[in-house]
């Protein structure tokens, strides 16, 4: 090591950065305009939430088109945002499904009915017919509700005698859908309920114009999702295309419904296939007794290290705390999301370097009983132990990137996050032992002028 | 120097004896899998102290509800646990009302899981397929960095023996333990049985190394004396190790963690001691007798302790 006090000035440095990262209250960096703050992320299982994992609806065999997933995921994130539900995470995982986040939120009704509905938006002809509001209906927009087998030309579909018709078979005609709709917002009438008041894009303006001109005094549906949501009848020609739509709502319901028109519907209809929602005094409890339990823990470590191993025992502790500063700073700078397995996975790593160290200070007192003097012996055991040190932990980065690769691609975010708090932990524990335990135990044994070996080594 | 190899049977031995008991249970009576397996949905509960609902009024709702096979679980702290198949949100919240109603208070949702029928099936499914491409993986691995010794290969595939000895072990343990004391394999099973595989590998390389190491020093040493002389020098680094990382940390998690933690450190504390069992007592043992080929000898009447 000949340039050991350039690494201890870079080792100093690093680490003084990564206190001030830890420190609590640390105010971030501001670049230009771009401010990153430092704080630290906990999972839901540490801090209260909800978690739901959303599956395209289509048939097991079907693909799903990649984009349209993606599509979903923005769709989804709008819409959580529309709701004033605030730092939302949506991931698409693997090729059909999305996992949601909602750190902090377990009152969950309104949230999830707004997020998995698809949110499509028809005005249909319902010609002569009044249908009630609930009914589901077939539309001649693609979908698939409309059965083929029943299906005739939408054209003449219109019926024309009320007696003879059956109102869930028919196929109605659909006029425009919600992606002709802007400027969408909730209001009241004047009975106080809720409307939803919408403006026309100029191409559904010029549609609805023209239909609402040849149909007056007959019926209109407006269908969401193929459920009529409300069925008024034409009173008069509307062409300034601008209107409302009424209905059974309450303020979360409209407020749901001007959402999800605002934001487009699905490209693809989601089903909820898991729910996790952790109470907040669960998450608490957990982070309390697992914080309680790692400083515990450390401490005997601490002790242990120091009585047997001595000198270079309290020198490796200097090294594991390093490592522990480290990596917790870069929990707070990627940032990492903290949860139980993510702990796991710090643990796991935690012990991979405390297991660097103990090899380097074994084989060090192997060459110290065999006679070499101590900076020889250093430099031996570090060649000596370092391809096993190296080799054992590519094992483990190895498998953590297989683990972090099965988490992603499946919604596993258990798994995930043990397998990049396991991956960032090895890497920083690999760091470490190559630099700050081999350059301290280099400056320790200058400092104390060793003569009593068996003192300082216990060998 | 102590033999530590000439008993090498009796540790395989020893081995049979906790992993067999584990497989009849789990033949007899399955494994106690959560729902994160096998789908369903779980509610945890607590009412206010002066409201303590009979478990049987709470399934009642549940059966009112359309869900038949609920079943009622309560903590010693005045906790409900409610498993029962899968319910939806909305099934939940008409469910917790329902509770409201019935018992004059909101009952506080501690937590709710709630998984659907097929993904459990698939999270097993994808976790045994992640584990074996894992184990492949390091298998390549290792008999690509012990390349410079003979037969390479078997150091990566006796490492993925004992890991997998470290699981079945796990898994047993896990078994007898749901039988009698109901613990329940959950994901955060999943997540110590990770950790164990990750322990485990890496310990095995570390014993291994040292035999690499020696086997370039004495070469004219027979395999099983090399073997047995790496395995004692790397023992006392085997033992702190096993000391700090698991013994002490779990302990303290396995004392001052609450109920949940204390399942999990457990069976992480039982796991990774095999971690450092197994790479003394069944991997280098492993690596012994092939290069002997003594499952020639197996069957040929008493010639199961090989002359060390």
């Amino acid at each position: 090591m000949r340039h050991r006090v350039l690494v201890l000035v870079i080792i100093l440095v690093v680490l003084a950065a990564a206190i001030w990262v830890v420190l609590p209250n640390n105010p971030g960096i501001t670049v230009g305009e771009n401010h990153r703050s430092f704080d630290t992320v906990l999972g839901l299982d540490l801090q209260g939430g909800m978690q739901v994992l959303l599956e395209a609806d289509v048939p097991a065999d079907q693909e799903v088109n990649a984009q349209s997933m993606q599509d979903a995921r923005t769709i989804l994130e709008n819409r959580s945002n529309g709701l004033g539900v605030s730092e939302v995470v949506f991931q698409v995982a693997g090729n059909r499904r999305i996992v949601g986040e909602f750190p902090g939120l377990t009152d969950t009704e309104q949230v999830v009915a707004a997020l998995k509905q698809t949110g499509q938006l028809e005005f249909v002809d319902f010609g002569d017919t009044f249908v009630n509001v609930g009914t589901v209906v077939k539309t001649s927009l693609g979908g698939s509700q409309v059965n083929p087998t029943a299906e005739s030309p939408a054209a003449t579909e219109t019926p024309t005698s009320e007696a003879t018709i059956d109102i869930q078979n028919t196929v109605w005609n659909t006029i425009i859908t919600g992606s002709d709709l802007k400027a969408v917002v909730v209001t009241t009438n004047n009975l106080n309920q809720p409307i939803i008041s919408f403006e026309l894009s100029p191409e559904g303006q010029k549609v609805f114009a023209e239909f609402t001109t040849n149909n007056v005094g007959k019926f209109i549906g407006i269908v969401l999702d193929k459920t009529v949501i409300s069925s008024p009848s034409i009173d008069e020609p509307i062409t300034e295309g601008k209107g409302a739509i009424s209905g059974n709502f309450t303020i979360d319901s409209a407020n749901a419904l001007a959402v999800q028109l605002r934001y487009g519907s699905l490209p693809v209809a989601l089903k909820v296939i898991e729910t996790r929602i952790v109470g907040p005094t669960l998450g608490a409890d957990s982070l309390q007794k697992s914080l309680l339990a790692g400083i515990v823990g450390l401490i005997i470590v601490i002790l242990f290290m120091t009585v047997y191993y001595r000198l270079p025992g309290a020198v490796s502790v200097l090294a594991i705390l390093n490592y522990a500063v480290l990596t917790f700073a870069l929990y707070k700078i990627i940032p990492v999301t903290l949860t139980l397995p993510g702990i796991a996975g710090l643990l796991l790593s935690t012990g991979g370097a405390l297991d660097a160290n103990i090899l380097i200070i074994e084989r060090l007192k192997e060459e110290l009983r065999s006679g070499r003097n101590i900076q020889t012996a250093l430099e031996l055991a570090w060649k000596r132990a370092w391809p096993s040190i190296r080799d054992s932990n590519l094992a483990t980065i190895i498998t953590s990137i297989i683990l972090f690769w099965f988490g992603s691609s499946f919604g596993a975010s258990a798994v995930k996050g043990f397998a990049l708090t396991l991956a960032l932990g090895v890497a920083v524990s690999l760091i470490n032992i190559t630099f700050v335990t081999r350059t301290l135990l280099s400056f320790a044994f200058d400092i104390f002028k060793i003569e009593n070996k068996a003192k300082w080594f216990g060998i | 120097m102590f033999n530590l190899l000439s008993k090498r049977y009796l540790y395989f031995a020893i081995s049979l004896i906790i992993i067999l008991p584990g497989l009849i249970v789990i033949a007899i009576w399955g494994l106690p899998l959560s729902i994160d397996f096998t789908g369903g949905s779980m509610l945890e509960l607590k009412f206010t102290e002066a409201v303590a609902p009979a478990p049987s009024d709470i399934i009642l709702l549940y059966q009112g509800a359309g869900v038949v096979d609920a079943q009622v679980t309560t903590t010693s702290s005045g906790e409900y646990i409610i498993r029962s198949s899968f319910i939806d949100e909305d099934k939940r919240i008409e469910l917790v009302n329902a509770m409201a109603d019935k018992f004059g208070v909101e009952p506080t949702v501690l937590s709710y899981d709630s998984v659907g029928p097929t993904i459990g099936q698939e999270v097993t499914n994808r976790a045994g397929l992640a584990i074996a491409v894992a184990a492949i993986a390091v298998i390549l691995f290792i008999t690509f960095s012990f390349r410079g010794i003979a037969h390479s290969l078997r150091y990566g595939v006796c490492a993925i023996l004992a890991m997998l000895h470290d699981v079945l072990i796990v898994i047993s343990v896990s078994a007898i333990g749901g039988h009698f004391f109901s613990w329940q394999i959950d994901s955060l099973f999943l997540t110590a049985l990770l950790t164990v595989i990750g322990f485990s590998v890496q310990d095995k390389i570390v014993v291994f190394d040292r035999i690499r190491e020696n086997s370039a020093i004495y070469r004219r040493l027979p395999f099983e004396v090399l073997v047995n002389h790496s395995i004692v020098q790397t023992l006392q680094r085997s033992i702190n190790t096993q000391l700090m990382t698991s013994e002490f940390m779990l302990l303290a998690m396995a004392l001052f963690g609450g109920v949940t933690l204390r399942e999990f450190s457990l069976i992480l504390l039982i796991g990774l001691l095999m971690g450092t069992y197994s790479s003394l007592f069944i991997a280098a043992p492993s690596l012994v007798i092939w290069e002997n080929q003594e499952w020639k000898n197996w069957f040929k009447g008493k010639g199961k302790t090989v002359q060390a």
